[in-house]
């Protein structure tokens, strides 16, 4: 127990540093929130000072010293208040990253997980068939498909089973006319149009957990009593699963956590690609149109979802292996 | 494992005590990564991509930015590839690409390694407070995902090129190899080598750097590969998504504007495949030599080794 509350402890710090980096964020940076939405409002004439006033009122421009900026920060954080986002103006932007948020959690955590199963076992078979074609094909295979950019395999799969051979929906999470609810109909609709880009980041996500699980179990496989199971005359596929993987599975398991930070990167693209509407797309939108109120909430909430994942992990591995609890 | 597998031709000890000429430690270095089949595949790729970039003003057959040749033409003998929807030389461009890639992944992959570098072996070495505060900010920069934060950082920066898209690279890619160096670290700081220099009086900085240093030749190879990889890919992302500058002409770029001209109604798949087919082949050539640094300091670990 005590090792849950180590880790829950360091949870939060983390967490307040991840808030804490977003707060400072933009305040390193050159020019200011309301400087980018008053010279993009100058595009379209001379800007009034009446104007100028409202923009930085809405914007919430805060007054003060930094550390009440800090503070009144850290309350609006506490109380989900992000502002307004100024691309859908007048929507909070709290409301805009709650709708976007289940459609990517859903799909890239499905797809991680069984991206994990896979590639976990095909690892553990390229390892123990070592110098065979079934090592080859998928080490070889791996390595190349997991140097694709997401956004590639994307635009491939968009093009070649989109476009041109029209199997599947070029755009968008459910299709056009119907809405979000729980029936049968809907949610084989929304299947339909998650296969796209959940191939995508199957496929590029697949070989890292393949070559990952391969070299630790090629490691386990030369420890002392895996040689010894096998002077023993045991089954050659019990000595794999039974003795080696089992070891192997857990250093793959906290690069699970870890890889989760990319997983979802690649996702952000994809998403653009297909117009998904999820976090990343929604991300895209605010950085082409300079919303930094809901670029700001975008990556706070994406980057509070990394570590709770991660945190998970911590817990699941402390349970699977008790040297960790120490 | 151990006695038998020294080679005949091995020196006698004594000859070992004085170091070997950088050059001549260079060569065993590209020879050891040359001997593994996978690693010299990724050698010779990466060599023609190199040489392409650094020659491609004289292989493009026409000036990358020159947009006076028809508008969105299929492929053809003039225009190997076809031309863009402005009117580019596809082909042209896939070559002076070669150029932002490869710079941006050798750059940023050689800063990223040198953080790296610094923090995981003194890290790994120090055994106090130090420490764990490098520990919370090193974890802290490996769960923070990658790509949101450059995508932030970015678009903060507006349009500020190669240099900025590097500066994000590296600020978003040490913390990887500093912990994989941190880690071997720790194991090499408890072996009697380490003990033997502390006990005759060694600066703590000669046995991170003189002593631990070169047995991690392989790591620190490896991380460089690793950093440079996920920089061409981070490079190409950021372009895709039109934050770095749209007007360099790099495969990201490429396939920003592929798909703002509708390259994907139009059925230009080239237009596509190539920039990305360029930069998948690129980062496979240094995850294949990836394959070979193993055996660098350890020969134990070279391919094909019997376990």
């Amino acid at each position: 127990m005590r090792f849950v509350f180590t880790k829950l402890g360091l949870l939060l710090l983390t967490l307040w540093a991840a808030v804490t980096l977003n707060f400072l964020l933009p305040r390193l940076m050159p020019g200011s929130p309301a400087d980018a939405a008053l010279a993009k409002l100058a595009q379209n004439g001379p800007v009034s000072p009446a104007t100028r006033a409202a923009v930085e009122a809405q914007l919430g421009v805060p007054t003060g010293s930094m550390f009440d900026q800090y503070l009144q920060y850290l309350g609006n954080v506490a109380t989900f208040d992000f502002g307004v986002s100024y691309t859908f103006f007048p929507q909070p932007v709290a409301g805009l990253v709650a709708a976007a948020l289940p459609w990517t959690l859903v799909l890239v955590g499905l797809v991680t997980i069984i991206a994990f199963i896979f590639g976990t076992l095909l690892g553990v078979l390229a390892a123990w068939k070592r110098g065979t074609w079934l090592d080859t094909l998928p080490t070889v295979g791996g390595t190349f498909a997991s140097a694709f950019p997401y956004f590639w395999t994307a635009l491939l799969l968009l093009f070649f089973l989109g476009y041109v051979a029209g199997w599947f929906p070029t755009s968008g999470a459910y299709g056009r006319g119907t809405t979000p609810e729980f029936s049968v109909e809907f949610l084989l609709d929304a299947i339909y149009h998650a296969i796209l880009p959940a191939t995508t980041i199957l496929i590029t996500s697949l070989g890292g957990w393949i070559l990952g699980m391969r070299s630790t179990m090629i490691n386990t496989l030369g420890d002392d009593y895996v040689t010894f199971a096998e002077a023993n005359g045991l089954r050659p596929r019990t000595v794999a699963i039974r003795y080696a993987a089992r070891n192997a599975i857990l250093p793959n398991l906290t690069s699970f956590g870890l890889a989760l930070g990319g997983v979802v990167g690649g996702s952000l693209l994809v998403e653009r690609v297909f117009a998904y509407p999820g976090v990343g797309y929604l991300l895209y939108t605010a950085v082409t149109n300079q919303d930094f109120p809901l670029m700001q909430a975008l990556f706070l909430i994406i980057t509070i979802s990394v570590l709770l994942a991660n945190f998970i992990v911590d817990i699941l591995y402390g349970i699977l292996d008790p040297r960790t609890r120490r | 494992m151990t006695l038998t597998d020294k080679s005949p031709d091995q020196k006698p000890m004594t000859d070992v005590a004085g170091p070997a000429h950088p050059l001549a430690v260079l060569w065993r270095a590209v020879t050891t990564i040359w001997s593994v089949p996978k690693a010299r595949i990724g050698v010779v790729m990466l060599g023609i991509f190199i040489l392409g970039a650094v020659f491609a003003p004289l292989i493009a057959p026409y000036d990358p930015t020159a947009n006076d040749f028809g508008r969105s033409e299929d492929m053809t003998a003039a225009h190997l590839l076809g031309t863009t929807a402005a009117g580019q030389d596809v082909l042209s461009q896939i070559i002076h690409g070669a150029r932002v890639s490869v710079f941006v992944g050798f750059v940023a992959g050689l800063f990223s390694t040198i953080i790296a570098v610094l923090i995981g072996l003194s890290w790994g070495y120090l055994r106090n407070v130090t420490a764990d505060v490098i520990n919370f900010i090193v974890n802290l920069f490996l769960v923070i995902p990658a790509l949101p934060l450059m995508i932030v950082i970015a678009a903060y920066l507006q349009n500020g090129g190669i240099g900025m898209i590097i500066l994000v690279v590296v600020i978003t890619g040490w913390a990887w190899g500093a912990r994989v160096l941190r880690s071997q670290t720790q194991s090499l700081r408890s072996r009697d080598f380490v003990t033997a220099a502390i006990f005759s009086g060694e600066s703590s900085f000669r046995i991170v750097f003189r002593e631990i240093l070169p047995n991690m030749t392989s790591l620190i190879v490896g991380s460089f590969f690793g950093a440079a990889t996920a920089a061409i890919l981070a490079e190409a992302g950021l372009s895709f998504l039109g934050l770095g500058d749209s007007t360099t002409i790099s495969w990201g770029t490429m396939l920003f504007w592929a798909q703002n001209s509708n390259a994907l109604l139009t059925g230009q798949w080239i237009l596509l495949f190539a920039p990305g087919l360029c930069i998948s082949l690129l980062a496979t050539s240094l995850s294949l030599i990836n394959f070979g640094v193993d055996g660098l300091s350890n020969p134990r670990l070279r391919e094909g080794a019997k376990r």
